[in-house]
Order: C-alpha cells, then structure tokens, then sequence
C-alpha cells in the first residue's frame, strides 16, 4: 500500500519527470560511450592471437607500452607536444579574449567572437594540410624570408617534426582556448576593478590581484580542453609531422588498422588516457584555490 | 587612439595568425600550376573544371550529406531531451550523467573512434554509413547541448505555468509555447552539428568502412601531388559553404536570444 502510494509519487515527481526526460540521451552515451570505453579497458588485459582474442587477463600490453623504447619516445613526445600546445594556445589566447571583454562595445562583442570562432569550423583537414603549404620548403615563410633577405636558403626545421606539429595545434584549438577565458572575463563584477584602483592599486597590479584570480576558472577550463584532445590528434601529426613527429594516436591507429592487434592498441589508448588524466587532477589540483570559490 | 590600444593590435595580428590558412586556399584553387607553392604562375579556373567530372567525389559528398543529415537531426532530438532535462528539473546523479553526455567533447576522437569500432565489429554489425552516423551523433550531440541549453535556459518558467493554467496539457505546452520559443536555437543546433559531421574525418576513417565520406576522400587525395589543386578548389567551396551555414545558424541563435528576452553572451560554447 504505502509502496505503491511511493511509487506513485515518484512517477510524478521532479526527478522522475528529469529522469525519464534524460533517458534517451543517456541510454544512447552509455550504449555508445560508456560500452565501447569499457570494451577497450577490458581489451587492453588480453592477447592479440592469430585470428581471435585471446581472453586471459595478462598485464603483458602495459608492460610493452611501459618499457619498449618507441613506445615510450611517442608517449613523452606527444604529452610535451600536448603541453607545449596548451601553454602557448592559452597564453596567446588571454589578450585576445581580454581585448574582446574589456575594450569592445558590448553590441560587437558577438562580432568578434564569431570571427574568431569561424576558422574553427571550417575543413579540418585542409586547414591542417595548408600548414605545410606554409611552413614547407617552399612555403610562404621561406619565400617571405627569402624575399627580404632575412635568410639566404630556406629553412627547414619548421616541417616535418615537432615544430610543425606544435605550430598547427595551437591554430586548430585556438577558439577551444579563447572562450572560456572569455566567459570568465565577462562574469567579472567591473566595479571589482573600480575598487581596486579607487583603493591606489596601479592597473597592472589590480589586473594581477583582481582580474587574473578570477578570470583563473576560465583559464583551467582553457587549459584542459586544450590539453586532452591535443594528445589524441591524428591528422595534424599524420600530415605535417614527418617520421619525428608523430604521436600517440598514430601508433594507436597503426595498431588497430594496420597491424590488427587491438589488445596492444587498447593497452596504449588507455595508458595515454591515464596520464593525460593524471596531468589533468594535478593541475587542477594545483588551482584548487581557484576553483573552490567558483560555482 | 582606438579603443583598446596594443591589445586591439595584437588581436588583429592574432586574426591573421587564425585566416592565414584560410587566405591561402582561394589563392592556389585559382592557381594555374599543379605544385602548391610559391610563386604563384597564373589564373585559372580549371580546378573547379575538374572538380565537377570526379565521380569518385559525387560518391563521397552524397555519403557525407546523408551522414551529416542523419547525423544533425538524432544528435539534436538527443540534445532537446537532454537540455530540456537539465533546464528544467532537478534529478538524482545529474551531474554524473550530463558528464557522461558531454564526455566527447573533450575526449581524444581516436579513442572514441577505436572504442567505437571494436564494440560495433565485436557484436557483428558491419561497418557502413550507419556507423558513422552513430559516430558522428556521439560527438555532436555535446554541441547541440551547448547550444540548446542557452536556448531553454532563457525560457521564463512563468509562460509555461500560465498555460497550465489555462488548462493546456504538458504536451501541448510544449508544443504551442516552449518549441515555438526554442525553434531557433534548434536551428541553429541542425546547422553547427550538420557543419561538424561534414567536416568529421576520425570517426568515418575508422568506422566506414569501403564507403568514403568527403573528408576521408580528400584525405586520401593528399598522397597524390597532382590532386592537391582540385582539393583546394574544393576547399575554398566548403569553406564558403560553412561560413554561409554558420552565419545563418549565428542569426538564428541571437533571433531565438532576442525573442525569450535573453542576454546575448555571445558564441557557441
């Protein structure tokens, strides 16, 4: 009786209306995202056999993914590529969505941001594949440089490695790392600053101690949706990284579609997902004063 | 003195920085030389000639179409549910489960992609276009969410009372009062995730399978020097198609801001 009377009010409550409304969403991630996340977990513990997988548990792939020299090259490459991508997509992306908040009136600001934000959407690849168009031998740098007799022959360390690679992430997430900085910026309270320079702080010092401590949630989110896809790009390595550029997800790839061993590919998709997010919790564990005000 | 000063300078300098990719692909589309490089050799409009008599390229854009359709249309059903959920009542493990959903939009695509692959092939369905839309709804229902929260957050809750009060049910509610409010950021939800699934290379590498898809096309093309020109040719039309797209979908967006009496805070995400 007072079961059923429960059950009812739970068919009509809020949280069942909010449930049953989520559902098909939430049926649809965990069946194609949870799943397949988990197959993989589960995968990277078996062995690749001949035609089929062979289902003993075994940390065999970690092993390899740990100690095999090429491995572990790829791997610290891609994460110092990764971070190397986070810290100058970030710092170069600051002013601009500074400039964007403070100093452009508030019927453009839409304006700008769309501006911003369309290079983003536009043909992945070819944008990627235009970088070697500039950056190659060639290219518009060299034939710039050459044409004002900065150099005399064109360089050649700007293709075809990390630099290039480096240079072609940090255009590709460029927006990834301008909106949310820029998000932040506008929930600033200004009379915050009037404050501060009414109190004799001079503007340099009321940016340092007023704007950048709260503008640093937005900066964290910045960082890490810079940071994790970064790790995981296929194309920009697979185009203009020559054989010392490439990264994580190329030898994920190579194991999956070219050599057929899926355990061993799982072994490495998961390990660089495990550092990606260790990388992840320390930093944020490092802000954590920032964070904890913010709601 | 403008407004903003060095920080005005820099931005442009960083637009520049952000166009120059951009700027280069109409340039060598309309070059008359099969090597993309500098200096540049003449005017032509031949790439775009030969576009057009490719059949191996009609075959990719209508794969891509289908995908991108389909795509647009289940990951924005998918996302008024969950946005309609998460605006508008409070339920157990919320949290949880709308971090479940907006997951790929920050998770590595390969991963996805891989994942993806070995549970499809290991249950026995056969990697076709299908695949990829299921795929290509993964990673846009998170932007349909993003775009369709601001939509149904801006809805004043006290329209929807006044129709129960006048004696309206929940769907019809929905119907006569909510959609109509929300329609555009719907639009504007079917046209960045249709933009997204065209321009989506990973998951269709991976999961189509024999059937290419104009990214996977274009990719193979690389390879070949001498195809590289009717891809830029293509190039400059995608992109003009995109910004046509987006532009559209950016007027739809501020239109549905204005007409809840929202405040524009600007961008997609």
């Amino acid at each position: 009786m007072t079961k059923s009377a429960g059950a009812s009010r739970f068919r009509g409550s809020e949280a069942a209306n909010g449930l049953a409304m989520i559902s098909p969403t939430a049926t649809f991630a965990l069946l194609l995202l949870a799943a397949p996340l988990a197959t993989i977990f589960i995968y990277s513990f078996m062995t690749d056999g001949y035609l089929e997988i062979i289902r003993d548990f075994t940390f065999a792939n970690y092993v390899e993914a740990w100690t095999k020299e090429l491995y572990r090259v790829i791997m610290l490459r891609s994460l110092g590529v990764s971070l190397a991508v986070t810290a100058a997509t970030v710092l170069l992306a600051f002013p601009v969505a500074y400039f964007v908040s403070f100093h452009v009136d508030a019927s453009r600001k839409s304006l700008w941001l769309f501006l911003i934000t369309i290079p983003f959407w536009t043909s992945y690849l070819i944008r990627v594949f235009l970088w070697k168009v500039i950056l190659g031998y060639n290219g518009v740098v060299n034939s710039g440089l050459l044409g004002i007799g900065l150099i005399d022959e064109p360089l050649t360390f700007i293709l075809y490695n990390v630099n290039s690679v480096v240079i072609t992430l940090a255009h590709a997430y460029a927006p990834f790392a301008i909106l949310p900085i820029f998000v932040a910026l506008e929930k600033i309270d200004r009379s915050f600053l009037e404050a501060g320079r009414d109190l004799g702080e001079s503007p340099f010092m009321t940016f340092l101690r007023v704007t950048l401590p709260l503008a640093m949630p937005g900066v964290i989110s910045a960082v890490l949706i810079v940071f994790i896809p970064t790790v995981g790009d296929y194309v920009t390595p697979q185009l203009v990284g020559g054989p010392e550029g490439q990264m994580v997800a190329n030898l994920i790839q190579l194991q999956y579609l070219k050599l057929d061993n899926y355990p061993m590919g799982s072994a490495l998709a998961v390990t660089a997902m495990g550092i990606v997010t260790a990388f992840s919790l320390l930093f944020l564990f490092l802000n954590r004063r920032y964070l904890k005000g913010a709601k | 003195m403008m407004k903003g000063g060095w920080f005005r300078v820099y931005t442009l300098g960083y637009l520049i920085f952000l166009y120059a990719p951009i700027v280069l692909l109409p340039i060598f589309a309309f070059n008359d030389a099969a090597v993309i490089a500098f200096p540049l050799a003449g005017f032509t409009t031949k790439w775009f000639t030969q576009l057009f008599d490719e059949p191996a390229l009609r075959g990719a854009l209508a794969n891509s179409l289908i995908i991108a359709v389909s795509a647009s249309v289940l990951s924005t059903t998918l996302g008024i549910f969950a946005s309609r959920a998460t605006t508008r009542y409070k339920f157990p493990f919320k949290g949880g489960i709308m971090g479940m959903i907006m997951l790929p939009l920050v998770l590595p695509e390969i991963i996805l992609a891989v994942a993806l692959l070995v549970v499809l092939l290991g249950i026995g369905v056969p990697l076709s276009l299908f695949t990829v839309i299921l795929g290509h709804v993964l990673v846009c229902t998170p932007f349909s969410i993003a775009i369709l929260s601001a939509a149904f957050q801006a809805l004043d809750g006290s329209l929807e009372e006044a129709a129960y009060d006048l004696g309206e049910t929940p769907i019809s509610t929905f119907r006569l009062i909510i959609l109509p409010l929300v329609m555009p950021g719907i639009i504007s939800s079917l046209l960045i995730t249709f933009t997204i699934s065209l321009d989506e290379f990973i998951m269709a590498f991976f999961l189509a399978g024999t059937e290419a898809t104009l990214p996977v096309y274009i990719f193979s093309q690389f390879r070949f020097p001498q195809a590289v020109p009717v891809i830029m040719a293509l190039g400059t039309l995608l992109v003009l198609s995109s910004i046509l797209l987006l532009s559209i979908a950016e007027y739809f967006r501020r239109r549905g801001i204005a007409k809840t009496g929202g405040k524009d805070t600007g961008g997609f995400l």
